[in-house]
């Protein structure tokens, strides 16, 4: 009984055994169930097989959402109402239009980036033979967490004096050219631009992957009667590429769009959010995490979420879009 | 490595065939010719040199790193294992790399099983079942997809900590955590993908009386399996990767820190120790890149079957 309360490894197997238990106890509550004539077998077998994930999701999504909603007009440890003065701090607090300006470029440059580079590559290296390794070389940056593509990035935009020889590979090659060193990371505004073409780096593989298979699963006779019909390369990119993956496009952007919205991994690892790189998410973690004030790290958080609300809206429309069409 | 060497399939195609037509050959061309090959080799290194340069600096002497730049051991290599025996073994005041490896592993496998099996489970009620109210309950879990976890983070961290169960076992809070915030995602693709599975394979094992859960188990699960295999990857790569999570939920509690937790903590307070962040970087690379290179051909497929409607 030691090893599974006292070890690491046996905490880890006593939670997926117990798990296994649970699940086994479920489905054979389903079984029994089915045996049953009448009504209640209907509602047994939606129990088991959906109870479980909606109840997680009320218990650790739905209820915190409200909680955090109803904290944002509280003060720091939440004890007495502010009104809409956290709403207000978070837009009027000195940081805040930098927060705000950053977190736009971010989500205006990453998605339109990543997908248009994720799209061109796909079309380049479709049907060809090295297809297999060119995907992974784009692919390797997504298997790689934030904080070590944050470290990989600070590596190849590492600044060292005009007079000293350079270990950054940017640098070396600028100065190579005959330029002065450039502080990447230090001189605004640029600094933002040099930590968007991380999360661009990230991202674009993930948009080549789903946009690729796309792009293979539009019917090769479309493809060839438009050949015939003599549409130049332009016009089949834009009258029958785009508009068969159109539904994929729209999973990429909105996902790498919603993605970028909570970026704070990189910010914080690569600038510590200094030098005029802070951006909201990471501005609410300070709140929330480091400065102890619930209040306004809640507010933050809703206002986030408010930014979100549209890619939300658009998705559910094409959603039901594609639902229609399928029948 | 020449990308270039790979379009010739088209390329072949295009003189083969001599066309007549100008506006088909220049389309051929554009995907044959050499500015678009061109394109993708500039691409593929691009996004290939950062973490190239990274990999060859772990293995240098901490003197060159610090002096000299990385491409200059491809001239004058100098290799040493020191800077991974120093972040994996060395003497840190908060414990060495391995110890931070181990509690990623420990969070990472129940954090891909407990969603995996509860999101094929709730995508058999929606996909299957049919009952009142269904669609409007699956486009609302849709919807929390997009809730910013940063939202749940706060309320979900104090029902667990007045719990008092942490006490006893550290890690439940963080494998919760993250199995609450991979379902709707886990759900939605999952659903996609059981949606696509013909209703008459249901129907006829129905007739012939199966129940609900050999449906499951004998119809579903097999069919499933590359849908299943897919996902579940992806949500290892998350979760390993994941710093958020791992950093709010285990408090300041180093002892069950995920590696990304430290290596961050490391990146801020040593950000000048080249020697120790590649490596280190790469130690945290090792378990993610296994999984992606080893399974990527099965996980592609998977994935495509279930949620990318062309």
């Amino acid at each position: 009984m030691d090893f599974f309360l006292n070890d690491k490894f046996g905490q880890m197997l006593l939670v997926i055994i117990a798990f296994a238990a649970l699940i086994a106890v479920l489905l054979a509550i389903a079984w029994a169930a089915d045996k049953w004539v009448g009504k209640g077998r209907r509602w047994a077998a939606l129990a088991v097989f959906g109870g479980p994930a909606l109840l997680l999701l009320v218990v650790g999504l739905i209820y915190p959402a409200i909680r955090t909603f109803y904290m944002s007009f509280y003060d720091a440890g939440t004890n007495n109402a502010v009104g809409l003065q956290n709403y207000i701090f978070t837009v009027t607090n000195t940081g805040a239009v930098i927060a705000f300006r950053n977190t736009f470029i971010w989500v205006f440059l990453v998605p339109i980036a990543s997908t248009l580079i994720g799209l061109i590559y796909a079309i380049l290296i479709d049907r060809s033979r090295l297809e297999k390794l060119a995907k992974s070389l784009l692919f390797l940056p997504v298997a790689i967490s934030f904080v070590g593509a944050g470290i990989i990035w600070k590596f190849v935009y590492e600044y060292r004096g005009a007079a000293q020889e350079q270990i950054g590979l940017l640098n070396a090659f600028i100065t190579w050219l005959g330029f002065e060193p450039v502080r990447f990371l230090q001189d605004a505004p640029w600094n933002t631009l040099f930590l968007i073409a991380v999360m661009i780096w990230i991202q674009a593989g993930f948009a080549m992957v789903i946009l690729s298979a796309a792009i293979k699963a539009v019917p090769t006779d479309i493809i060839e009667a438009a050949r015939l019909d003599g549409v130049n390369s332009w016009e089949m990119f834009r009258n029958i590429t785009v508009p068969s993956i159109r539904p994929s496009l729209v999973v990429v952007l909105t996902t790498i769009s919603i993605a970028t919205l909570k970026i704070f991994d990189i910010t914080r690892t690569m600038t510590g959010a200094r030098f005029d790189t802070q951006v909201l998410a990471n501005q609410m973690y300070d709140y929330s995490f480091v400065f102890g004030d619930n209040g306004v790290g809640s507010a933050m958080a809703v206002v986030i979420f408010i930014l979100v609300i549209p890619l939300v809206a658009f998705n559910i429309r094409q959603m039901a879009k594609n639902r229609s069409v399928r029948g | 490595m020449s990308v270039e060497a790979g379009v010739p399939e088209v390329a072949e195609v295009a003189t083969q065939r001599p066309n007549r037509r100008s506006t088909a050959t220049k389309f051929r061309s554009l995907v044959g010719n050499r500015i678009g090959s061109a394109v993708a080799v500039v691409i593929a290194v691009l996004w290939t040199i950062p973490t190239f340069g990274l990999f060859i600096s772990s293995f240098r002497p901490e003197e060159d790193i610090k002096s000299s730049g990385w491409w200059t051991f491809l001239s004058n290599p100098a290799f040493t294992l020191d800077n991974y025996q120093e972040v994996l073994f060395g003497r840190a005041s908060s414990g060495s790399l391995s110890d931070y490896f181990i509690n990623s592993l420990v969070i990472t496998v129940p954090a891909t099983v407990i969603p995996l099996v509860l999101a094929t489970m709730a995508a058999y009620a929606f996909s299957v079942l049919d009952w009142r109210g269904r669609d409007w309950v699956f486009v609302c879990v849709f919807a929390l997809q997009i809730v910013p976890l940063q939202m749940a983070l706060i309320p979900l961290l104090r029902i667990f900590s007045s719990s008092g169960l942490l006490d006893t076992f550290p890690y439940l809070s963080v494998w919760v955590a993250h199995s609450i915030f991979a379902l709707p995602l886990a759900v939605f693709l999952l659903h996609n993908f059981m949606s696509d599975i013909p209703k008459e394979l249901v129907e006829a094992a129905r007739v012939d009386g199966a129940g609900h859960v050999s449906v499951f188990l004998r119809i579903m699960l097999p069919l499933m399996a590359p849908a299943i295999a897919s996902v579940a990857i992806f949500q290892f790569i998350w979760v390993w990767n994941d710093l958020l999570v791992g950093l709010t939920f285990t408090g300041a509690n180093n002892a069950i820190q995920p590696l990304t937790a430290r290596l961050a903590e490391m990146a801020g307070s040593r950000g000048q120790d080249w020697q120790l962040l590649t490596a280190g970087a790469f130690v945290s690379m090792v378990l993610p890149l296994i999984v992606f290179l080893s399974l990527q051909r099965y996980f592609v497929r998977g994935l495509l079957a279930g949620s990318v409607k062309g």
